[in-house]
């Protein structure tokens, strides 16, 4: 008997040392995100939990979807498109796998925003995106030499001729539509509406240029030029905003009289992702409010976690009050998804402004 | 039996060779010309077309834009090349021993850090509150901050910086070259110093003027970070075109067949640049 007892402990044990050995080879968790979404501390922390490397790679949407497009969706285990960005690209390239909603911890998560995800991202009954941090773009502004700006085209006015940035990418082309008393949003689905409203922006951009002073390309690019003084006003978005905020109190984020444009990045697998139980894993460890939190304070915006504020530091919670007075937070303006061919029209657009004297 | 072995060991010396052009050189071009030749019809279907190159042609943007990177490309090579002649000429023909050495090591010291940081480097000098700027509003030239950044003077400053390696090398080797005998036996003939230059040295110095014409040309053709970097707002690049719809736009198609018609445009130019210049490649390139 006890031999018996022994020869089982040891069969355990040596069964145990091979699956841990094993594991431990085999466990890389390939994860293609933002900067600041997979801080050191988080990664070391779900590397002591679970035995599970993480290899970190930032990214953008554009160039998550083309990485993803390139490969068929091989190479990362798990991405972080934002909501709108996953429904068109899928049905275009077929870079995703369906999430199995069962294996995520949904109490996690707010559950309107898990909703939304889950609806915005649906082909079909097959879903294929949940939330992890949102944010907005807005304004970025500088109190004391630009005091007069709240909306998109005060960034147009003569005052600021040579001293504010945008980016040429689709935001603007939004944030000027709304700012014009537009609804891009509801043109989504309708071409010729779409194009007409295009116009009418790509007018205002092009009379607005001899106020900018370089169209900004990275959130790094877009910090330096204001701190430097530089640039004044810019469209930016809200993380960026309250960093500075916090190095100089007079630069603040502004949400628009218009609206603020609202985002959400979430989790999609990529369709041949290789670990796939690592990824639901890391998606159920980092939604725990605590380690949300530690995100937040990495990447300077919130997360749909549930309950993870309360672990946030005080200052940025007041500069989000600051920003977001409740009837600004109201008039966020979601993302829907955007449906293809979309992108080609706004290229067209972002070119000919690039190309206008 | 030794002549078959005989070529499969010419064979396996050349496979290396021959599996680079084909895989690494070959093989991608005609992928891209093939993308190049498709358009989307419906999600996930492709057809042959001919559009995206109709495409070009018809929208004045793109075209200008192929104009403009030409024509600054062109500027930035010929700037090189007076630049970069004086300063080979002095480090080949004036100078011996060891200050010739420092001197071709100096010309060569930049090119240790990468052109990113190069760039970089530019991008303090002349911004807004930049060290030139401080230094003309310190000197009285200036009254308020003087903007030197993101216009095409800046690109081109940046190009003619990035490529000026490219255009010493082959020039100083050639200069060295020449013997000086040669140079002594235009003077002693009377020739004055424009003479003997363009009689003698120019002449002499063509082949290599022309390679590095030619490389950096390409460079400056083909660079994408520095007109992305140094550029301002209006200024537009084609390779930068190339890259919008590849990343930005998902257009695979179109920058295929933006790809192409720079790998044309870049070959027809340096073609004709050697017709003017009356050089045959092969002379060029050994």
């Amino acid at each position: 008997m006890k031999k018996i007892v022994k020869r089982i402990t040891l069969y355990w044990f040596l069964g145990m040392t091979l699956s841990l050995g094993l594991s431990a080879q085999a466990e890389t968790l390939r994860l293609l995100t933002w900067g600041g979404y997979a801080p050191k501390e988080v990664v070391d922390l779900f590397e002591k939990e679970t035995g599970i490397e993480v290899k970190v790679t930032k990214s953008n949407n554009e160039d998550m979807i083309s990485k993803l497009r390139a490969t068929g969706g091989a190479g990362f285990d798990l991405a972080q498109p934002s909501q709108d960005r996953i429904a068109g690209a899928q049905i275009e390239f077929d870079i995703y796998k369906p999430i199995d909603l069962s294996r995520i911890t949904s109490d996690l998560f707010i559950p309107s925003m898990l909703d939304a995800t889950v609806r915005n991202t649906s082909i079909d009954d097959r879903v294929y995106g949940v939330p992890h941090v949102w944010g907005t773009s807005g304004l970025i502004v500088d109190q004391k030499a630009a005091g007069s700006v709240h909306d998109y085209q005060d960034l147009c006015d003569e005052a600021l001729t040579g001293k504010v940035s945008y980016r040429l990418k689709r935001p603007t082309l939004i944030g000027f539509a709304f700012a014009a008393g537009e609804d891009p949003f509801a043109a989504y689905g309708d071409s010729g509406k779409y194009q007409q409203v295009l116009a009418k922006v790509e007018k205002l951009l092009i009379a607005c240029k001899p106020n900018v002073k370089k169209y900004w390309s990275g959130s790094d690019d877009l910090l330096n030029l204001i701190r430097s003084g530089e640039v004044v006003a810019a469209m930016g978005w809200d993380a960026g905003g309250w960093k500075l905020n916090e190095e100089n109190a007079d630069i603040r984020f502004v949400a628009p009289k218009s609206g603020a444009l609202g985002w959400i990045d979430t989790f999609a697998l990529p369709k041949k992702t290789k670990a796939e139980d690592a990824a639901y894993k890391w998606i159920n460890f980092v939604m725990r409010p605590e380690i949300a939190a530690m995100i937040t304070a990495s990447a300077g915006n919130f997360t749909a976690s549930k309950g993870s504020s309360e672990y946030v530091e005080d200052g940025l919670k007041k500069r989000f009050q600051e920003s977001f007075p409740s009837e600004a937070i109201d008039n966020i303006k979601w993302y829907p998804p955007v449906p293809a061919g979309l992108e080609e029209m706004e290229g067209k657009v972002l070119d000919r402004v690039k190309a206008a004297k | 039996m030794r002549r078959s072995g005989f070529n499969l060991g010419l064979w396996l010396l050349l496979s290396p060779l021959l599996l680079w052009l084909l895989l690494l050189i070959l093989l991608p071009h005609v992928d891209l010309l093939l993308i190049s030749l498709r358009e989307r019809v419906a999600p996930r279907e492709y057809a042959f077309s001919l559009g995206n190159y109709r495409e070009f042609f018809q929208e004045p943007l793109y075209w200008r834009t192929f104009a403009r990177t030409a024509l600054l490309s062109i500027l930035a090579t010929a700037l090189t090349l007076l630049i970069a002649f004086p300063v080979s000429y002095y480090v080949a023909k004036m100078l011996r021993g060891r200050i010739k050495n420092a001197l071709f090591l100096l010309c060569l010291i930049p090119f240790w850090v990468s052109e990113l940081v190069r760039t970089y480097g530019w991008m303090i000098l002349l911004r807004e509150s930049g060290l030139v700027s401080n230094l003309l509003q310190w000197s009285g030239l200036s009254e308020t901050p003087v903007e030197l950044l993101y216009n095409d003077g800046a690109i081109t400053v940046g190009l003619v910086y990035s490529a000026m390696l490219f255009m010493v090398v082959p020039l100083i080797t050639t200069l060295d070259s020449l013997d000086d005998s040669l140079i002594e036996a235009g003077y002693d003939l009377g020739g004055s110093h424009w003479h003997v230059m363009w009689e003698i040295v120019i002449p002499h110095a063509m082949p290599g003027m022309v390679s590095g014409c030619i490389l950096v040309f390409m460079l400056t053709l083909g660079n994408y970070l520095t007109p992305t970097l140094l550029g301002g707002k209006d200024s537009l690049w084609f390779t930068e075109q190339i890259y919008t719809q590849f990343i930005t736009r998902f257009n695979w198609e179109q920058g295929s067949a933006f790809g192409i018609l720079l790998l044309m445009l870049s070959s027809l130019i340096v073609w004709l640049g050697l017709r003017l210049s009356r050089q045959s490649f092969a002379q060029v390139m050994s």
